[in-house]
């Protein structure tokens, strides 16, 4: 699609530049420092799986058992890799010992560090080397059934029902009407539990629990329909909260195709400490990059808790901030959507063209990551015929601005959790326009300096102030003072402050070095 | 001459006064087929729904079809009655709130709110506070007029007092989800009492919530309010604003 908004190369330029200077910023405060969700991502990657008796998961008891005396800061690969060396054992078999109490990891002879980090490291190797084939032979799936049908945008869809077996019912039905992603949505609160629930889950709240085997429930059904029907359907959840990077993991783990990972979320909507969300936000998409997963980033919060029009510059900014952290934690732009949403006021005089100029916008600056577009929601109400006539817009912009994901409008979104009926209308009025309009955005062009053109324009030069601004404040400070969403957090506050560790010499961490050796080479 | 409704009997009007006619939309969990439409048809009838009709129907996966249906409501229902119950007590708005609070308060109403002792649920207490809110209602962090504490879950009550204290706070939120064998009524009480030790009980307004809190039981347990389910934040936000003009008026 050729470009249309006529902007100013010089003015995206200097965006990208300050949205580098910003992300080297937070790399370099958060360096040094590990947090006990990124220890907990390198256990569940060396193997370790299950539960203690008192359904705590290992890899927090394995976490919490040394970090209680204060040796966390080697790393917990460290103190395995030891364990290993000792005993011959497992990491599996080691957490579970101590699980049971007949082990002390901090009490063992500590082997020479060499031999330490090379046992832990061959371990993990051969652990990310298993992940790796089985999620390359995921992707010839994918290819294989994904070729004749999926074409851009692909339709992204929620279920939420509480029950993962329920979850597979809606699943069923979205694939059938055309869905090409399907998202569970976590239960309410699941975010600042510093630990991912364990085992099948058949209660939530706005949601179904993100656990491993509720993944696998998930992606069993949608692979036996996928096979049946001849038509991929990929799965997607929330690397969000205190365990960011261990869902990362459980993700890769059982062949997730996406996930919304965005790197203020938590620090904004959930409180969570600045430090402990980027911290846990790199690792997480490191994780993700590495395994091919795409990552959906989530400035569409910001237009529901501000005003959307007022709001669209710190989006923008926001995508090129989120834009350079995926990128430096090695997400490559092909797997990075960036998030804008369908959320101006329906009374606002050429809100559609305004949206328009805004979608538009997204691509042009990201023309090489698909980009993920949000349905109205903040000012949909009871009304679902009114929330079906706006989602037939929204529909209208995605394909003629050629988003690359887009989460559907369903008509009863203001109302409750959608029903499943109300998914597949949703996904109905998608075909129909995506259908109509296929072409629509090859057809036109915008009128010079009028009004689409102007307001992106405006947009983005406003961006390109805030972002020089938080380059210069700095973006901890930003966020103090509520630049995004209109929501201030300070660093010093927020949950999972206490999860925070400071890396001492001779830290281990294979997970992040083998990574960051593909990743980078 | 055209008739009047009859507000003891009142049923739906769609084109003619008394026509009764209603639409539907559901699913029944069985397989597309005609059977599925018969038992559709069935079942609205046994709802009181006459002469109804199909307009349309859809599988939505193995084993589950979606009916849209319309058809004639045999019931009524009595209007008159209702009328004169006085269903019409009205909350405002979120906009009317941030309007009434910039005209009669002017400062921030200070809220510091917690699920407290063993109760891990934030679900309340998040739903009422945090931005992100509930049912597509900010909490009271998205009001200006508020300036909102969410201490989180699993706090003691005694924390809560002294961050309360501390920031000099309108009003104090307590969030109680888990209520096997009455500990949310222990915990409330002891609330309580820990306020009136410290001298606050005529400064600090006291109010809980959660599922299986009354606004009754809120009372008799010495709190000014309780909120149950269904309650959105603009619910409490009225109260609060409300509450802290009248008891300014009073002093």
């Amino acid at each position: 699609m050729s470009a249309k908004l006529d902007l100013d190369a010089g003015i995206i330029n200097a965006c990208s530049a300050a949205a580098n200077r910003i992300a080297a910023s937070v790399a370099s405060e958060i360096a040094s420092k590990t947090t006990v969700s990124v220890e907990r991502t390198v256990v569940r990657l060396l193997g370790v799986d299950g539960v203690d008796e008192l359904d705590a998961p290992l890899c927090n008891v394995l976490v919490d058992h040394v970090h209680r005396q204060g040796q966390l800061g080697r790393g917990i690969a460290y103190w395995l890799g030891n364990a290993m060396l000792h005993s011959g054992r497992s990491p599996q078999q080691i957490a579970e010992a101590v699980a049971a109490d007949e082990l002390d990891l901090c009490a063992l002879e500590p082997a020479a560090e060499q031999a330490i980090a090379n046992r832990v490291r061959a371990e993990c190797a051969e652990h990310l080397r298993e992940m790796t084939a089985r999620i390359e032979e995921r992707h010839e799936l994918r290819e294989r059934l994904g070729a004749v049908a999926q074409s851009a945008p692909l339709r992204y869809v929620l279920t939420a029902t509480g029950n993962v077996h329920e979850d597979v019912v809606h699943a069923r039905a979205v694939a059938e009407a055309g869905g090409d992603i399907v998202a569970v949505i976590r239960s309410t609160a699941q975010s600042l539990l510093d630990y991912v629930p364990y085992g099948p889950t058949t209660e939530g709240y706005g949601g179904t629990f993100a656990t491993q085997a509720n993944f696998r429930i998930m992606r069993e059904a949608m692979d036996e329909w996928s096979r049946a029907n001849g038509r991929y359907v990929r799965l997607s959840s929330f690397c969000s909260g205190l365990c960011m990077p261990e869902i990362a993991a459980m993700g890769a783990l059982e062949g997730f195709d996406n996930m919304v990972n965005d790197a203020l979320y938590g620090i904004l909507y959930r409180d969570i400490n600045i430090v402990r969300g980027l911290i846990d936000q790199r690792v997480s998409r490191m994780i993700n990059g590495y395994f091919g997963v795409v990552i959906n980033t989530g400035e569409d919060n910001y237009l529901r808790t501000a005003d959307a029009l007022g709001a669209a510059p710190s989006v923008t900014a926001s995508q090129f901030i989120n834009y350079q952290l995926a990128r430096d934690s090695g997400v490559p732009e092909q797997q990075l959507a960036v998030g804008d949403a369908f959320e101006i006021d329906p009374t606002v005089a050429n809100g559609l063209l305004l949206h328009w100029a805004q979608a538009q916008l997204t691509r042009e600056l990201f023309p090489n990551c698909p980009t993920k577009y949000m349905p109205p929601t903040k000012h949909m109400d009871g009304n679902l015929f009114r929330t079906h006539a706006a989602d037939t817009l929204f529909n209208l912009v995605t394909v003629a601005t050629g988003q690359g994901i887009q989460t559907i409008g369903v008509p009863t979104e203001g109302i409750f959790t959608p029903h499943i009926h109300d998914r597949v209308i949703g996904l109905q009025n998608v075909e129909y326009v995506f259908t109509a309009a296929r072409d629509l955005g090859d057809e036109i062009e915008f009128k010079r300096d009028g009004l689409i053109q102007t307001h992106a324009r405006e947009v983005l030069r406003r961006a390109h102030e805030l972002l020089e601004d938080i380059a210069e404040t700095g973006l901890f400070q930003s966020i103090e003072n509520g630049v995004f969403g209109d929501v201030k957090r300070r660093v010093q506050d927020g949950r999972g402050r206490d999860g925070i560790v400071a890396v001492e010499e001779g830290y281990v961490n294979p997970v992040i070095e083998l990574m960051s050796e593909t990743v980078y080479a | 001459m055209r008739r009047e409704a009859n507000l003891a009997a009142v049923k739906p009007y769609a084109d003619h006064l008394d026509d009764g006619l209603m639409q539907m939309s559901f699913t029944l969990p069985v397989p597309y087929s005609l059977a599925a439409r018969q038992a559709a048809l069935e079942l609205v009838a046994k709802m009181g729904v006459e002469r109804a009709e199909v307009v349309h129907s859809q599988r939505l996966a193995d084993g589950y079809t979606h009916f849209v249906m319309f058809g004639s409501c045999r019931h009524t229902v009595d209007f008159s009655v209702l009328q004169s119950e006085g269903f019409d007590l009205q909350y405002m708005s979120e906009e009317e709130i941030e309007a009434y609070a910039a005209e009669y308060i002017v400062r921030p109403v200070v809220v510091v709110g917690a699920s407290t002792g063993t109760d891990t649920h934030s679900v309340g207490i998040d739903a009422m506070l945090n931005l992100k809110g509930y049912h597509g209602h900010h909490g009271l962090e998205g009001y200006r007029s508020f300036a909102a504490h969410n201490l989180g879950s699993q706090v003691s009550n005694q924390a809560l007092i002294a961050r309360a204290i501390e920031l000099d706070a309108d009003a104090i939120l307590v969030s109680q989800t888990v209520t096997q064998q009455d500990l949310h009524i222990h915990n409330l009480t002891e609330l309580v009492e820990m306020v009136e030790a410290e001298g606050k009980r005529g400064q600090i307004i006291l109010v809980c919530g959660g599922p299986r809190v009354s606004n009754e039981l809120a009372k008799e347990l010495g709190f000014d309010a309780g909120f149950s389910k269904g309650t959105l934040p603009h619910h409490l936000a009225t109260f609060l604003v409300r509450e802290v003009v009248a008891r300014r008026q009073s002093r």
